[in-house]
């Protein structure tokens, strides 16, 4: 099938629990490097530290799976000293906004070339099911255990207020978009950010009341809403965290053109 | 030979030695006493077209010189206490990853924001072991503008050599001071590059398997050849492991590595070696011992540490072998005094400390006085 | 378009179900072990969603040939 050429057989099968989605998001990115023609000397892998992180070491690609939520700045300075290879970040909604939020608000402040996954199961999966600056308000997690009273960020909004030019939500049970929307986001030039929602039953749904994957799955399809579905009124009147779709696609000088630029000039 | 006779500040030596080392990618957040190295290379990098990038904080610019380093660069971040406090992490990382990098800390008073354009030595122990777990560090300490030039590139051949990073620990006298130099800019240097592995069909790629003198030898991000890095502890093709077996052998050899060549890495500068009283110093704190010595008492010997770590306790075991009195003097509370007397120990020598903070060097009156008893 | 066969590599499969549910033709079901069973290749009709949501690489859909 697409994308299983750039899995290691050795490395799997993986750590991660029987229904975790995490697995699915991996095939959709693989899927979309393998329809976009790349070989396995294009890309380099660059995770940070969760479940989201592990996907980049079951993978073929030169991979380097970092330090907690510092995937983002390592991914820079490994897109500008290899500027013709493809760098792809697989991150976490821990690893991205919460330790690693600096980092990300400025990456898409300077708008560099790299293509963010972002796995986000609103969960901190690997320390065993903590709350996240995405968990749901009233939601239990170990340490909300009452309900979670915090507010949470839409990784959308925030991105594209930090100047991120390629932005789209999706989630695990739509494979096609998810693969579609990861292909749009490896082709544009600039800081591109693909936020996947993704199932994690053993810790948020079993904490939530949606313990089987299968819960969780239809879940996505009876709460996520595309977003040029519906009317504008509607989508202020929604959570707009739940809607999914693209959320920027700009073409505006990214930072390599503009260093491309700066060297032309001196 | 064409030496340049030249009055430069100490980040500009730094700054020239590390782009005649080969650094092709600097990252950097402002930090007084350190901005002019980075002020410096924002321009001779751009104009080399190689990389300079000011991140948004010291995490970001250390973590992202391993990054830089582990695709092929040669790379260097410059600091200052809290800075240096936010890098340990990352400095970690790269032991573990075995990547090869260049810190330079220029060390100022602190504790904490401290005080920022003072100079101090107050980050010697922080250096060693500031990042958590065994490892092994090099730590080099110029004590000159002219110094600064060489033990630069001396930084980055070391780092490529043993695929760990290198602290050159310098303080703000020195960094900040302009002095004379005759150094030959132009003059061909050794420069010392990573090992690359030799890929073959029949046997499989392990970046954490092939080693020369137990230092592994690890292809570039970017290169294709599936190389695998991680922080976590692993096998040898690179993919984590949690098992003890496994994890054992590979954080013994990430110290070993180094610490088996502490004779040869360790390098000292004697000046009257057979004096009774000896003074042990480094850095800025050598300037002031080289000068009451040179102001005629040859009966007063000098041990200069041009390396801190690691230390070779047999080389100063032989080094304070005919002294009778040994007075290690520094800007701190007693740093290498404390290591002093560790690697001393058996010789029952009896050590005494010099130390003076607060941001003032110890003045020559002052290292008299203290050697003649003088209140 | 009818599916020549479904391959199941039972050392990567999970057991997780999402393949059963997700199916709208009632392909598979799980035994009492919770391993996925195929029960109606016949009624296949290649639609990709198993092998689109199993997250382990374990399900291969082979197309019949036109």
């Amino acid at each position: 099938m697409k994308g299983e050429k750039f899995i290691n057989p050795s490395r799997i099968p993986s750590i991660w629990c029987p229904g975790c989605g995490n697995g699915i998001i991996l095939h959709s990115v693989l899927t979309a490097v393998e329809e976009l023609n790349y070989s396995k000397e294009d890309i380099i892998f660059v995770s940070g530290i969760g479940c989201s992180s592990r996907s980049s070491t079951y993978t073929v690609f030169d991979n380097i799976h970092t330090l907690h939520g510092r995937a983002i700045p390592i991914a820079t300075a490994v897109k500008l000293v290899r500027p013709e290879k493809k760098v792809i970040v697989m991150t976490g909604d821990g690893d991205s906004l919460a330790i690693g939020g600096n980092h990300i608000i400025h990456a898409a402040r300077r708008n560099i070339d790299l293509t963010v996954i972002i796995f986000n199961n609103s969960i901190y999966g690997m320390t065993g099911g903590q709350f996240s600056p995405l968990t749901p308000s009233g939601k239990r997690a170990t340490t909300s255990q009452f309900g979670n009273i915090e507010n949470q960020f839409d990784a959308m909004k925030l991105l594209k207020g930090a100047g991120a030019t390629y932005l789209a939500r999706i989630g695990t049970y739509f494979f096609t978009q998810m693969t579609k929307y990861i292909k749009t986001a490896l082709q544009h030039d600039g800081f591109g950010v693909v936020e996947a929602i993704t199932q994690c039953p053993v810790y948020y749904g079993r904490l939530n009341k949606m313990a089987t994957p299968s819960d969780m799955l239809l879940w996505q399809k009876d709460n996520l809403v595309f977003k040029d579905r519906i009317s504008q009124e509607k989508q202020e009147g929604m959570d707009e965290k739940l809607l999914i779709g693209e959320f920027a696609n700009e073409n505006t000088p990214s930072y390599l053109q503009k260093r491309k630029a700066l060297l032309e000039r001196i | 030979m064409n030496k340049t006779v030249d009055i430069i500040q100490g980040a500009e030596a730094c700054a020239k030695g590390a782009i005649k080392a080969g650094l092709s990618f600097f990252a950097g957040y402002p930090i007084t006493p350190s901005t002019e190295i980075a002020e410096m290379l924002s321009v001779l990098l751009t104009k080399e077209k190689k990389v300079f990038m000011q991140m948004e904080d010291e995490i970001a610019s250390i973590v992202s010189i391993v990054g830089a380093s582990l695709a092929g660069a040669k790379a260097m971040t410059a600091t200052s206490g809290p800075g240096f406090s936010l890098m340990q992490e990352g400095i970690g990382y790269a032991c573990m990853t075995e990547a090869p990098i260049v810190i330079c800390n220029v060390m100022r008073g602190g504790p904490s924001t401290g005080d920022p354009t003072k100079g101090s030595q107050g980050d010697v122990m922080q250096a060693r072991w500031g990042t958590h777990g065994d490892h092994a560090m090099i730590v080099l300490c110029p004590d000159s503008v002219e110094e600064m030039y060489y033990q630069t590139i001396n930084a980055f051949n070391l780092a490529e050599k043993y695929r760990n990073p290198v602290i050159l620990l310098t303080d703000e006298t020195i960094t900040h001071m302009r002095e004379k130099v005759t150094i030959d800019f132009d003059q061909p240097v050794t420069l010392v590059e990573r090992k690359r592995p030799v890929i073959t069909t029949d046997k499989p790629y392990l970046p954490y398997g092939t080693f020369d003198d137990e230092v592994s030898i690890i292809g570039n991000l970017g290169d294709g050849y599936g190389t695998s890095i991680t922080g976590m502890t692993h096998k040898e093709d690179g993919f984590q492991s949690p098992i003890p077996k496994i994890g054992e052998p590979l954080i013994k050899r990430l110290s070993r590595k180094i610490e088996k060549h502490a004779d040869e890495l360790f390098e000292i500068e004697q000046i009257n070696p057979t004096a009774k009283t000896l003074i042990i110093t480094y850095g800025a704190t050598s300037r002031t011992a080289k000068s009451i010595i040179h102001h005629g008492r040859d009966d007063i010997g000098l041990i200069r540490l041009k390396t801190l770590f690691p230390l070779s306790d047999e080389t100063l075991i032989q080094a304070t072998k005919n002294a009778d009195r040994i007075i290690v003097a520094e800007m701190n509370l007693g740093q290498i005094y404390l290591e002093t007397k560790r690697a001393l120990a058996c010789t029952s020598k009896p050590i005494e400390l010099l130390s003076k903070v607060g941001g003032a060097l110890i003045t020559p009156n002052e290292m008299l006085q203290y050697i003649e008893g003088v209140k | 378009m009818k599916a020549k066969n479904i391959v199941i590599n039972s050392k990567r499969c999970k057991r997780c179900g999402l393949c059963v549910t997700i199916c709208p033709k009632h392909v598979y079901s799980q035994n009492e072990a919770d391993e996925v069973v195929i029960d109606h290749l016949d009624q296949c009709i290649v639609c990709m969603m198993c092998q689109n949501v199993c997250p382990d690489f374990a399900i291969e859909v082979e197309k019949e040939n036109e």
